[in-house]
């Protein structure tokens, strides 16, 4: 009864949203206030009927409802009520249904929100959010509909893919589909500017706060995915540029352009047409990252959907969806640049560069996700290209990338003076050059030219990123200090600069260890010495598995202990590697079991990985930055301003 | 800066940076182009020579031999028609096991037997990686033809 509920739900829901996403825009074109007032509602009702499916389909893992073929697959008795819960996203059918729960939570958001947007423009965005749940909720029910049932029905079911039962996953979903979806405000906004072929610096305002807050869940979830990678697929690595995280990356850097780009067209009223196509691009990469996952076609750890009517009905809503905006941008957009201009020296014009590298880096990371591709449909050679060629060919355009991020921050807008410049950025770059050369001598006992590059730059951006917030704790009373988005930019980019020192770390001192162990033998990594004190037989709850003890000293004295184990879970019989790490704030030290040799012997993985906990920190100081910027006081909207700008916004229409 | 001159610099900027890119691009792909060869292929000597490669099938059940206490390994693998040793030393994979598909990086030794360096075995039981699922279904249609007495199906041309 319950899962008819949900499947009834979702076609409310589709039909709420055909109205959400066809009325409204009908209204703002004819200036018919009763069809754009349908939007709210409609929207606040489309979001409460998925909310209900939803409901439904996680009622029925927790009840473990096994005449639902998707809750027999992905869920089990013995299994953790915690994870029966985030079962329901654990797999195609369930994390798409997640994701039209947040497209339509969204939706509401920007409908509860957007009561000072001039009411055609808000009607406009909030239908085109409604355009783009019919393509999902379509997806969904044609292709995709978790409420199918198993007749006859299961006595227990299929568990959950050990692999998901943790925590860092439970969570890491959610937050990466917020961020992916949340571009879909950015790109409805650009939509609606160029239906109603009005863009000014008002445009720019309002977009920015949702891109940010987008940004900044993207961000939690890409760190939070790393994380996870790194402490359960148990070897060790933090970024694999495997297709699906290079899928979720890729609108991180253009959704990172779009935030540059969206501030000059805010404060100067220039890179307008191009503020839309990067909002475009942002959103199309989100939804290409879902084909390229969902369909299976590119090799890769997280492919579990493979199903060609799947693939296909993505890639035609990408089409629909990615020509129709381009066509639309191609029509109106020439019409919208201001002529403006700036000087050499500039703000706007690293913000221009700014948007070049990304670019060019999102361009390689596309070229070396889809070349594999390619190469199979011209030549049918198969190929694939290493996290090597990433590695280097994504320094090209990021290095000058984080150099001029220092420089950035510090030149003025329209036009600045090269002395005052100079003058201000001097001690930053004394303090990145000594540093520099010193950490990588100092604390690790050798360095490269790479290395002083690295660590020069983390500390250029660092130091560069905390002159604005020093200053205006120094200033005298009365001034009126720092505002929000100045201090949430600092904080961003101060994240930034915690991140490349931690990867430029990591990679150059990581050491890595597989060595044949018995108990009782003793090995030095990293000037710890690891003892393999005993192994032992435990019991989980869904699992058994063998546990090691390892012991760590440092000259002799005992720092930790470690516990790495090998499971079985005992209804896929797969084994499942769990690391054992001993974390601290400037190095981790990690141990993972590999395989049993014989002998009483196990291969086993020792590493130590210092400062790697500065990779997320960073990423999580830079969503604390957009945090920040997004709480500035100029974002709010009150409904008395909106008020006011109404005549404005008549008169330039 | 006059507009034009604005677009001008844009414009001159995003085709330098692509130009590099490009460049570059290509330069590295061909360094860390990995290419796929089929068993059966490699036995047949058609594989790249004197560079890495990447290949897969299942793992022969009983195939995998190890001294005691030692990391290294010996297994052979299969496309279902040819056969083919590698060997490797480090820690494999939690899914490894005989009977399941793999795929191996490495080069093809003097000896015919293929040293891996890396090992990566898929991820969950229902998921094969592509190239490999083709490989197997490729010669398991070759199965259907008859098979002489003593002849072995492998045959390199």
């Amino acid at each position: 009864m319950i899962p008819e509920i949900g499947q009834f739900a979702m076609i409310l829901a589709l039909s709420l949203a055909i109205c959400q996403g066809v009325l409204p825009l009908l209204g703002a074109h004819r200036n018919d206030a009763a069809m754009m007032g349908i939007a709210r509602t409609a929207a606040t009702g489309q979001f409460l009927f998925v909310a209900v499916a939803f409901g439904c389909l996680t009622y029925a893992f927790v009840t473990d409802d096994f005449s639902v073929l998707y809750v027999a697959n992905h869920s089990q008795l013995s299994l953790p009520t915690v994870y029966k819960v985030s079962a329901v996203w654990g797999a195609h059918e369930g994390s798409l249904l997640m994701w039209i729960l947040i497209l339509a939570a969204w939706t509401l958001a920007v409908a509860r929100f957007s009561s000072g947007l001039p009411e055609a423009f808000a009607a406009r965005v909030i239908g085109v959010l409604g355009l783009l749940s019919i393509g999902f909720l379509l997806f969904a029910i044609l292709t995709s509909n978790p409420f199918d049932r198993l007749v006859p029905a299961a006595a227990d079911g299929a568990d959950l893919n050990p692999l998901l039962q943790d925590p860092g996953l439970a969570i890491h979903p959610p937050l990466l589909y917020i961020g992916y979806v949340g571009f879909s405000v950015a790109f409805a906004f650009a939509i609606a500017a160029m239906l109603s072929g009005d863009l000014d610096r008002r445009w720019a305002k309002w977009t920015r706060p949702w891109t940010t807050l987008a940004w900044l869940f993207l961000t939690l979830g890409i760190a939070l995915g790393s994380w996870w990678a790194y402490y359960e697929l148990g070897w060790g690595g933090w970024w694999f540029w495997d297709p699906v995280e290079n899928a979720s990356f890729m609108p991180w850097l253009i959704g990172t352009a779009l935030i540059h780009s969206l501030a000059v067209t805010e404060r100067r009223g220039l890179f307008k047409s191009w503020t839309l196509l990067l909002a475009i691009t942002a959103f199309s990469l989100s939804l290409l990252g879902t084909f390229l996952v969902r369909s299976g076609i590119i090799v890769s750890v997280h492919a579990f959907a493979t199903d060609p009517t799947r693939g296909f009905f993505i890639l035609g809503f990408l089409a629909v969806v990615v020509l129709g905006a381009l066509i639309l941008y191609a029509w109106r957009a020439p019409s919208m640049d201001s002529e403006v201009g700036f000087g050499l020296l500039s703000r706007e014009t690293f913000l221009l560069l700014n948007n070049v590298l990304l670019v060019v880096a999102t361009a390689l990371v596309l070229i070396g996700t889809l070349a594999p591709l390619v190469i199979e449909l011209l030549d049918g050679s198969k190929i694939s290209i290493g996290p090597p060629w990433f590695e280097v060919a994504f320094l090209v355009p990021t290095l000058p990338l984080v150099l001029l991020l220092g420089v950035g921050m510090h030149t003025a807008w329209r036009t600045q003076n090269a002395k005052s410049w100079l003058g201000v950025l001097r001690i930053p770059a004394i303090i990145a050059l000594v540093i520099g050369f010193v950490v990588p001598l100092l604390f690790y006992g050798r360095s490269s030219l790479l290395l002083v590059v690295g660590c020069g730059a983390a500390f250029w951006i660092i130091a560069t990123s905390v002159i604005l917030p020093l200053r205006s704790i120094r200033r005298e009373k009365g001034s009126t200090g720092i505002t929000r988005s100045h201090l949430g930019m600092s904080i961003a980019h101060l994240g930034m600069g915690l991140f490349v020192l931690g990867v430029t770390v990591v990679s150059a001192f990581s050491i890595e260890t597989d060595r044949a162990m018995q108990p009782g033998q003793t090995l030095e990594v990293g000037g710890y010495e690891f003892e393999l004190r005993e192994l032992r037989d435990v019991q989980g709850a869904n699992y058994s598995a063998i546990e090691a003890v390892v012991e760590i000293r440092d000259d002799g004295e005992v720092v930790g202990e470690l516990r790495p184990q090998k499971r079985q879970y005992l209804v896929q019989k797969n084994w499942m590697t769990e690391a054992g790490i001993d974390a601290s704030w400037n190095k981790d030290l990690f141990v993972a079991l590999g395989d049993q040799l014989g002998n009483g012997a196990w291969s086993v993985r020792i590493q130590y990985k210092p400062l790697i906990r500065f990779i997320w920190l960073g990423a999580l100081v830079m969503a604390l930055g957009g945090l920040i910027s997004v709480s500035d006081r100029r974002y709010r909207l009150r409904a008395s301003k909106a008020a006011e700008a109404a005549p404005a916004v008549a008169e330039s229409a | 800066m006059k507009p034009r001159q604005q677009r001008m610099l844009a414009v001159g900027l995003a085709v330098l940076g692509i130009a590099i890119a490009a460049a570059f691009t290509l330069r590295a792909f061909q360094d860390n182009m990995m290419f796929f060869v089929e068993i059966s292929d490699v036995v047949a000597g058609k594989h790249p020579k004197q560079r890495n490669f990447r290949i897969g099938g299942l793992v022969v059940d009983g195939s995998v031999e190890r001294a005691d206490g030692s990391m290294d390994l010996r297994f052979k693998v299969t496309d279902t028609a040819c056969e083919l040793p590698v060997s490797y030393t480090g820690v494999l994979p939690d899914l490894f096991r005989e009977g399941q598909g793999v795929v191996a990086h490495g080069r093809l030794g003097d000896d015919g037997v293929f040293v891996a360096d890396k090992i990566l075995a898929k991820h969950d039981e229902n998921y094969m990686a592509p190239e490999v699922a083709d490989s197997l279904a490729k010669h398991v249609e070759d199965k259907t033809m008859p098979l002489r007495e003593g002849a072995t199906r492998c045959n390199p041309q």
